[in-house]
């Protein structure tokens, strides 16, 4: 067999098998509040979750995978031994799906981000040589780990904030609640088009002008809010439920947002995560095919359709269960705390795609809950997880690299 | 397998307290059987209370600890953690108090002179009224929670802690008026039996101080 084949067929594998682990794990973090509010059934939360992870995936997904596949190493350095990159690419896919597989083996909360551009800075700087590692765009990228939940911290204090105002604390919630929720469905569906249109339909090769694209989102924005609203007012109060829990009404009205926000976190989630699983794999390909390294071609669609699929396919086989159990869990994010923090999390996720940086997802949910927190919206979070989360986040990047840079040398001597 | 978002939510401590008071408020409404029973000399009936007193002060009891063992220092709430387990500690005694008060008269088959029963009856359903109003006040935790202890919900419990307040106030009248009807009598009354009246007076009426107590550290969350 040519050596360029088996490159494409290893990298695939591991692609393939990176992005069903991402299914699997981590969308249930997107879908499990809704299921846990009641708002969706899991039926209902695969179905959205398998349509907007694909198309977050496919519309969105373009520029972190150019940034995982060649804005870490230096492409220019290897031009003249681009089987390295190649050996180093499968090597940090490797390395980061055995990472993933030992921490939650050992249940340790770590992030596929974190593994995979450890993995990546791991192979460039040892196997190639520390010249080799972009270090000014790998210091944006670990930058951006700390600013990404806090920034969705900041957003989901913000939000939760004007929801107590607004809504909340008046002696007529749930009046309040059916005229302010579409607003919130207007808003939350406003980011995610204008996110969309601005920064991922180039790469799927569809150009508007900025007066259009502000048009079209604002259009979007009103579609969904009117759907929203049209679904709002046929929520009837249930007086007898009312009488021990005054809130269970409102909460159903802000489960109807939680729909909408639920759909963009899990677009944010396929616009940012399909490329720990693709970005490698399109670098090998783009190698393979040319037999240099480009660090100008274009990523070819059909390798973001392929890891969208392979996201949906986890989703349907391992991510239904995991679904349900987190969903279990979290009830006390009751969708009028939930929408806040995914809204937050789906917000700066998909800016962060926009601009081309891998975040982690979970951190920055897990950012936005504790900003939720912080309004005094959350019964109790458990600070000691928090503190582990940090611990793990400074592991796993060595991690990461270590085990990338043994399998980097291992495929050296191995394959052709 | 762990799953970060799932973890970072420690079990929260709204629902068991409001569980727990029930449970209180249940045990505390048992007294109104057993001292009918009481008064008409029927002990069987009052030991068969007695019991059901016992059991659900138990289970009141093995709730608390269960909610004290799941609220860890780490755990970072809108309120502070001191509070609730105050908060926690006084609907407890609320339990503590019925089964002691049982236990005082069941021990010494205490019958109340018949003068005064009517208003003794009386007085036991005004301290259970206040446990009640305590229950319905601890009710409102999970929508206080929700609205983050400010606004239009803070104003609905507290208007629920001053009724507490009246009723309280109300127990206080009754045990004063109890203890003047005993006092008249005392002269035909066994002195040790009068004694343990007094004393079962006392203890009744702390039911409603700990229901009280209950609207004071609610009203102490309030203030957060």
């Amino acid at each position: 067999m040519e050596a360029g084949t088996i490159y494409i067929t290893l990298a695939a594998l591991f692609g393939i098998f990176m992005a069903w682990g991402i299914g699997a794990n981590d969308v249930a973090n997107a879908m499990a509040t809704s299921v846990g509010s009641k708002a969706l059934t899991i039926k209902q939360a695969i179905f959205v979750a398998a349509v907007f992870e694909f198309a977050g995936a496919v519309l969105a997904g373009g520029a972190v995978t150019g940034t995982i596949r060649k804005g870490i190493v230096d492409a220019d350095l290897l031009s003249g031994t681009p089987e390295l990159l190649v050996y180093g690419m499968l090597a940090s896919l490797l390395a980061a799906g055995t990472w993933l597989l030992i921490a939650s083996r050992n249940g340790w909360p770590v992030s596929t981000t974190h593994s995979i551009v450890g993995a990546i800075v791991g192979f460039a700087a040892v196997g190639i040589g520390v010249e080799a590692v972009q270090w000014g765009k790998v210091g944006t990228i670990v930058m951006s780990w700390v600013v990404s939940p806090l920034t969705a911290g900041i957003i989901a204090y913000l939000i939760y904030q004007s929801v107590q105002h607004l809504i909340l604390r008046h002696t007529n919630p749930l009046e309040r609640a059916k005229r302010y929720v579409p607003v919130y469905i207007f808003l939350a569906a406003l980011t995610m088009t204008l996110v969309t249109i601005f920064k991922g339909l180039s790469h799927v090769g569809l150009t508007l002008s900025i007066r259009d694209s502000y048009l079209l989102a604002v259009g979007i924005a009103l579609v969904v809010a009117g759907v929203g609203a049209y679904f709002i007012q046929q929520i009837k109060p249930d007086r007898k439920a009312e009488k021990s829990q005054h809130f269970i009404t409102v909460e159903r009205v802000f489960a109807i947002l939680m729909v909408v926000t639920a759909c963009g976190m899990a677009f944010a989630h396929g616009s940012n995560d399909v490329a720990n699983a693709i970005g490698p794999l399109a670098a090998v390909i783009a190698i393979a095919q040319s037999g240099v390294v480009a660090s100008k071609s274009a990523l070819p669609v059909w390798v973001l359709v392929l890891g969208g699929a392979g996201i949906v396919v986890g989703l349907a086989t391992f991510g239904r269960h995991v679904i349900a159990t987190v969903g279990e869990r979290i009830t006390q994010l009751t969708p009028s705390r939930g929408f806040a923090a995914e809204l937050a999390a789906a917000t700066t996720i998909v800016i962060a795609s926009g601009t081309g940086i891998p975040i982690s997802t979970t951190h920055t949910l897990v950012g936005a809950v504790l900003g939720v927190g912080v309004a005094r919206g959350i019964d109790a979070i458990d600070l000691r997880v928090v503190g582990r989360i940090f611990v793990s986040w400074v592991v796993t990047i060595p991690a990461g690299a270590i085990l990338a840079i043994i399998f980097f040398f291992f495929f050296k001597i191995v394959l052709p | 397998m762990a799953n970060v978002l799932a973890n970072i939510f420690g079990s929260s401590p709204v629902k068991p307290l409001e569980q727990h008071i029930d449970l209180a408020y249940r045990c505390a409404k048992k007294l109104h059987d057993f001292f009918a029973a009481s008064v008409q000399g029927d002990w069987a009936t009052a030991a068969a209370v007695r019991d059901e007193i016992e059991t659900l002060e138990h289970e009141a009891d093995s709730m608390k600890k269960e909610i004290r063992l799941h609220l860890p220092k780490s755990l970072f709430m809108p309120v502070p953690r001191e509070d609730l387990l105050e908060l926690l500690l006084v609907q407890d005694k609320i339990a503590n108090r019925t089964k002691d008060v049982s236990g005082l008269v069941l021990g010494r088959k205490m019958q109340l002179p018949e003068q005064i029963a009517e208003q003794f009856l009386e007085f036991v359903d005004r301290n259970i009224d206040a446990a009640k109003q305590a229950r319905k006040s601890v009710r409102e935790l999970d929508e206080l929670f929700t609205a983050g202890f400010r606004g239009a919900e803070v104003d609905l419990v507290e208007g629920m802690i001053e009724e507490l307040d009246r009723i309280e106030t109300d127990t206080d009248d009754k045990q004063a008026a109890l203890r003047a009807a005993i006092f008249e009598i005392e002269g035909t009354l066994n002195p040790v039996d009068a004694v343990f009246m007094y004393k079962v007076i006392e203890l009744t009426g702390e039911i409603a101080d700990m229901a009280e107590r209950v609207g004071r550290r609610l009203e102490l969350l309030l203030s957060h």
